[in-house]
């Protein structure tokens, strides 16, 4: 199969493309630019981050993001432009961020720099998530070396650089003309269909196909595991799959929208949920991982679905046979086994906004603040009425096979007032929804009593506490 | 001795940025992997252990041969020389020979046509293993009694006595974590076989002439068959100070077999589990002090996993011993010290080497003492603090150049200590849920590769005759600045721009028998060795000066605009030509040893160090007591460098060293399956701080007087002694934890790393 796409402006066409090889080795060992570097091949580190940028619905304009090239298929290239550090000098001369981080000491060892740089760049041209604070931008790059300080002085001090892509959408309009539909490699097919019955009639005809929507699970499959996807359907092409439609009654969210572009309508339906979007990933992961393939891969500790289940988020599948609806917990049915039918796909998820007067609390707790998994992600959104919880919604990540429903702790709560006693009694109850298990994000014991506690922190939020060190500010003013 | 002329200083601007700072932030700085690759390139990948401790009954490769892209698999019979990639003991195996001691370590090494084949095919290998007893753990070891070498005592007059004699008395302990180095770029090696059996190895190592030697070896060449090149790192921090051998030796064996050249380019899973980390430790003491908190005698254990083989364990938990002290005079004290052999991972060199897990015991000693007193653990650390009559370490070393009362009162005041521990105070009265604190700790680092021997440096020197001057050292670059320093000392001495000077290669072939980059000593050791070389240089240009305008040699001057020699003045460019013309040699060598350390590892006294480097810092950190986060709100920091040679290079050092000792101390958690299994291989698991965790308020500020000992420009190292600051975040936690019950007179139960659900397990211990 073959992949066309641009490349500071030339278009580049490349044949005989395995749909598994990721965009990072071709950069590296065929194009031969190795400014990106490959620091650990599973999303992790941002070494390797490049700019990818398309056309927005409609092509009347277009979005840059950032993505970690190591785990990306190079047949998502295809119709799209490419920047690398590569890109960024002009005849010799850096580019102002780029001459910023020489002087200003904000590499050592220099091999995250071409990660930074890009995910800075990105921000200086107003690329997805360029509206982020710097040390969110760069969240989901590591450095060893520097203890950041230089690298936020230099992202901080630069402000935005101009950049004309009026030529880089014309090529990409004439690009979209003749994208690739698919091919096959060896004994490995790679579908991008456009059309939603495009995407059904495939998924009818090969229904042991992967679906591949930003590639930040499945990538680690082929880097990682070492396997052979033989049959693959990329959703990023097809039409409608990325909107996001928000009015009163809640959003609706196609299932490709990546977490980067749904930051904004989940701030807005509330802030904890909006914090929670930033703390998912880096903010490479969340440019290509979406609320689909978040929620399709059924991972227990998936940070977006305890949230969205207890906010009573909706879930659509789609297949030839037509569309299924159900409430988000029904999806999971056990440890890697959804309810998804053969030839379905998620097409899409509606969450209702919460009343202004609902209780609404999450927490994600993890061993480090970004880019990180939960050990423990809990979700609470509770209606009260005349001082008495009238309804409780409460799901927690990281406590079970799947996320799920706290049903004795709501059983616990509704009906009764809103109060300390009403808090304890809860925890009480959560203590036999959950029999969770010791894995290398926590132990059993920890898990239990932060789900307890967890509860507790409503409460004392609700109180008019503190309740998050993110919050605070040092005694220094 | 190179004293610094000031004039001189002006030449080569000392703030300069870190020489490839450029080609970092545009992608062209050359790592290993960035060649191209000819077209015959083979790639490699190990067949790994999955038994902490097992005899190999059977490997069956056939599966492995037959798989798509292999060219070849080697087993241990294949290697022709020496069986060997260990640093001293001669007990690391480069192929297991018969016996594993521990999950992930080496089988056989496939060759194949593409990396991913290599690893593909590794996995098809059916091992028959017969299981022996594993210790995995500082417990299990020390009930088996299972070591890599006796136990070391430090002994200075009767701990018993004294703390029989103390009016308080209080025993206490706590395990400190390991740490992996998560150097961005992974292990990596390209070997090329050359004529005659020669062979060229490109690798990521702070230790070139080491793996010449092992390579050599392994193949039964001599050294000068074998030649090591390393132009720059990807960060190595310790981890690739013997553990880069592998790797190179692995390649240098496939290139030799098949007469192809070879790259070992190390996954990053497989990376975490093959390579050794910093030692975890388990702290026991009891400490006997009087009512102002003056510690008058300590009985403390120090226990480390040293894992599987010996590899620099022994230097590492003897610097563990000499760091126990820090900046306080301990009078009387026993120190003992188990080296603990246990079936996993040989933990290894990691920056402090040792030295931050003995500091943070006694920063933990320091705040129990303050605990059991109600006292203010800062007075209690100034109260114990070295001066004058009491400036012997436990190894009968005089504390000479002590300045650390002076950093500390210096960082009180600018960091408002006392004002800010009442407003914390208030602040903690009023939140039920989250608690905050403050502490401040100092740090007195030892500089000096403690085996003393290897406290040398080579450096070559050669000036063209246009004027450019090209240098090479036996020092490695990996981000720490090291060339720039050394560029900018050369710069110096001839008086011309550091831009005037090319900073080539680290290579065997050009300075031979070097000592690894590391224990900080890179500028010391080889800044002063590329000066004497430059000097040598210039003492001949002076003389031929001297002679051709027929003036003094004190009349000659190397200054910012040009040469003088009497009344003449031309350009350093103009003298190289005239220099040529005049045969005169424009090329040297040039030699280091550091003078005055000796050290009886017998009886663990003498003077193991040159100098000490110093420091102080302040963190503010916040607590939630329902979950167990934390979050660094800032840090205050005094450091010492000496008379620095470049100190903006040196702040990077400091900051840079701070995050990664906070990470070690907080995010960061090593943990092992009971099979012995690393579950924390990847960066998914493994968590090094991010640009978050780097607290908003962070400043540091440099202490410059220079160094008492005629070092290069009187400068002080700075690699590994600012790691150590970070302890003050852990004693931060662990009183933002005791707030919780302001009138408890002891500490909570923290272990290290102070993760969640450490935290909150203290929270826990503590109310209970």
């Amino acid at each position: 199969m073959s992949v066309r796409f641009l490349l500071d402006g030339e278009i580049v066409e490349i044949t005989d493309v395995d749909p598994t090889s990721t965009i990072l080795n071709y950069l590296r060992y065929r194009l031969r630019r190795t400014g990106t570097k490959e620091g650990c091949a599973e999303g992790d580190c941002g070494a390797c981050t490049v700019l990818l940028g398309e056309l927005d619905e409609g092509a009347e304009t277009m979005r840059w993001r950032s993505v970690n090239a190591c785990i990306l298929f190079l047949p998502m290239l295809d119709g799209k432009a490419l920047l690398t550090v590569e890109s960024l000098a002009v005849d010799g001369k850096l580019n102002p961020l780029q001459a910023c981080m020489a002087e200003n000491g904000s590499s050592q060892c220099g091999f995250c720099t071409p990660g930074f740089v890009m995910s800075l760049y990105g921000r200086t041209i107003g690329a997805s998530g360029h509206d982020l604070p710097v040390a969110d931008v760069v969240a989901g790059n590591l450095c060893r070396c520097t203890g950041y300080g230089p690298i936020l002085a230099a992202g901080d001090g630069i402000g935005k650089l101009s950049r004309d892509d009026q030529p880089t959408m014309v090529a990409l309009r004439e690009m979209a003309e003749t994208a690739c539909a698919g091919g096959v490699f060896e004994d490995r097919r790679w579908f991008a269909p456009r059309t939603p019955e495009a995407l059904a009639g495939l998924l009818a005809a090969h229904p042991d196909a992967r679906i591949i929507a930003g590639a930040t699970d499945v990538g680690l499959w082929v880097t990682k595991g070492l396997k052979t996807i033989e049959t693959m359907v990329f959703i990023g092409n097809v039409a409608g799959m990325k909107a996001i439609v928000e009015d009163e009654a809640g959003v609706t969210l196609g299932a490709g929208v990546p977490y980067a572009d749904a930051h904004a309508a989940f701030s807005r339906l509330h802030p904890d949920l909006g914090e929670l979007v930033r703390r998912i990933g880096g903010l490479q992961v969340r440019n290509a991982g979406t609320i689909g393939g978040n929620i399709a891969n059924g991972s227990p500790i998936g940070d977006g679905p305890p949230a969205l289940i207890a906010l009573g988020a909706e879930l659509t599948l789609c297949s030839t046979a037509g569309r299924r609806t159900m409430p988000l917990e029904n999806f999971f049915l056990d440890y890697g086994r959804q309810d998804r039918q053969p030839g379905e796909y998620v097409e899409s998820l509606w969450i209702p906004r919460p009343a202004p007067q609902d209780i609404i609390h999450i927490s994600k707790l993890s061993r480090r603040f970004d880019s990180d998994i939960s050990a423990v992600c809990g979700a609470f959104a509770l209606t009260v009425e005349n001082g008495l919880i009238v309804r409780a919604r409460i799901a927690f990540g990281g406590m079970a096979a799947t996320p799920c429903r706290a049903s004795g702790c709501e059983a616990a709560l509704v009906g009764k007032p809103f109060a300390a006693e009403t808090i304890a009694s809860g925890t009480i109850a959560l203590a036999g929804d959950f029999s969770p298990i010791t894995d290398v994000r926590g132990t059993a014991t920890y898990r239990a009593e932060v789900a307890a506690n967890l509860l507790w922190r409503l409460w004392y939020r609700a109180q008019g506490e503190d309740i998050s060190v993110l919050a605070l500010e040092s005694s220094h003013g | 001795m190179a004293e610094c002329d000031p004039a001189l200083r002006i030449a080569a601007k000392p703030s300069n940025a870190h020489d490839s700072a450029r080609l970092h932030v545009s992608g062209a700085a050359g790592y290993v992997d960035d060649g191209a690759e000819p077209i015959d390139m083979l790639h490699l990948a190990f067949g790994q252990s999955e038994e902490a401790h097992a005899r190999i009954a059977h490997m069956d490769l056939s599966a492995v041969r037959a798989a798509q892209g292999v060219v070849a698999v080697f087993t241990a019979a294949d290697i022709p020389g020496a069986n060997d990639v260990s640093p001293v003991a001669k007990d690391d195996r480069l192929l297991a020979d018969g016996e594993v001691m521990c999950v992930g370590q080496a089988l056989f090494l496939v060759v194949a046509t593409s990396q991913r084949a290599a690893r593909q095919a590794a996995r098809l290998a059916r091992i028959s293993y017969e299981p022996r007893a594993a210790c995995l753990t500082i417990a299990e070891a020390r009930a088996s009694s299972s070591f890599i070498e006796p136990t070391q005592r430090m002994a200075r007059g009767d701990a018993r006595a004294a703390l029989s004699a103390a009016a308080h008395r209080v025993s206490g302990g706590f395990d400190i974590g390991g740490q992996d180095h998560f150097y961005l770029e992974g292990q990596i090696a390209i070997a090329t076989p050359g004529e005659d059996g020669q062979v060229h190895i490109l690798s990521s190592t702070q230790h070139p002439s080491e793996i010449q030697h092992l390579v050599a070896a392994m193949l039964n060449l001599s050294s000068a068959d074998v030649t090591v090149e390393v132009r720059r790192m990807g960060g190595a921090f310790g981890g690739k100070e013997t553990q880069a051998a592998l790797f190179a030796a692995a390649a240098a064996l496939a290139a030799h077999l098949t007469g192809r050249p070879t790259k070992f380019r190390c996954d990053r899973d497989d990376d975490m589990i093959i390579t050794g980390k910093r030692h975890d430790f388990r702290i026991d003491y009891d400490v006997g002090f009087d009512d102002q908190g003056h510690i008058l005698g300590l009985q403390l254990r120090l226990a480390s996993r040293c894992g599987a083989t010996v590899d620099l364990s022994p230097a590492i938990n003897d610097r563990a011993m000499f760091h126990v002290d820090n900046c306080y005079w301990l009078p009387d004290i026993e120190i003992v010290s188990e080296r603990l052999k246990t079936h996993t991972v040989s933990n290894t060199a990691f920056r402090g080497f040792g030295g931050p897990q003995g500091m943070l015991a006694i920063e933990r000693i320091m705040d129990e003492v303050a605990a059991f007193l109600g006292r203010d653990p800062l007075d209690v650390r100034i109260s114990n603090l070295y001066g004058p009559g009491r400036n012997v370490t436990p190894y009968d070393m005089v504390v000479a150049d002590n300045i650390a009362p002076e950093i500390i009162a210096r960082l009180r005041r600018e960091g408002r200590y006392d004002e800010r521990a009442a407003s914390i105070e208030a602040f903690n009265a009023g939140s039920a849920i989250l608690k905050k604190a403050i502490a401040l700790t100092p740090v007195k680092f030892g500089i000096s590769f403690t085996t003393t021997h290897l406290n040398q440096a080579g450096a070559l020197v050669h000036v063209y005759a246009d004027g450019s001057i090209q240098i090479n050292h036996g020092g490695t670059e990996m981000g720490q600045g090291l060339y720039i320093k050394v560029a900018q000392v050369v710069a110096d001495v001839f008086a011309v721009p550091v831009s005037q000077v090319r900073i080539t290669a680290t290579r065997t072939d050009k300075v031979p028998n070097t000592s690894a980059t590391a224990a900080s000593s890179g500028a010391d050791l080889n800044g002063m060795a590329a000066h004497n070389a430059a000097m040598t240089i210039r003492d001949r240009l002076t003389a031929f000066l001297a002679q051709t305008f027929a003036c003094a040699e004190s009349e000659v001057a190397f200054a910012a605009d040009g040469v003088v020699a009497g009344k003449e003045k031309l350009s350093f460019a103009d003298l190289a030509r005239r220099a040529h013309m005049g045969r005169i040699s424009l090329s040297a060598t040039g030699y280091y040893a550091t003078p005055g350390i000796a050290y009886d590892r017998s009886t663990h006294k003498g003077r193991p160090f040159y100098y000490f480097a110093y420091g102080a810092a302040l963190a503010e950190v916040a607590v939630d007591i329902l979950t167990g986060e934390h979050r660094v709100l800032a840090v205050d920091i005094v450091h010492d460098v000496g008379r620095s040679l470049n100190p903006a290079i040196d702040l990077g050092q400091i900051e840079g060293a701070f995050i990664q000792g906070q990470g070690w101390l907080t995010t960061e958690e090593l943990m092992f399956d009971a099979k012995g299994r690393l579950l924390t291989h990847s960066p998914a698991t493994y968590k090094i701080p991010t640009a978050s965790d780097r607290p908003r308020h962070f400043r540091i500020s440099l202490w410059q007087d220079e160094n008492l000992e005629p070092t290069i420009h009187r400068s002080k190292a700075v690699g590994e002694p600012p790691f150590s600051l970070a302890n003050c975040v852990f004693s931060a936690i662990g009183r933002a934890i005791a707030a919780i019950s302001p009138e408890k007179r002891s500490l909570p139960p923290l272990n290290a790393p102070a993760t969640p659900e450490n935290i909150l397990r203290a929270v826990r211990g503590y109310r209970d």
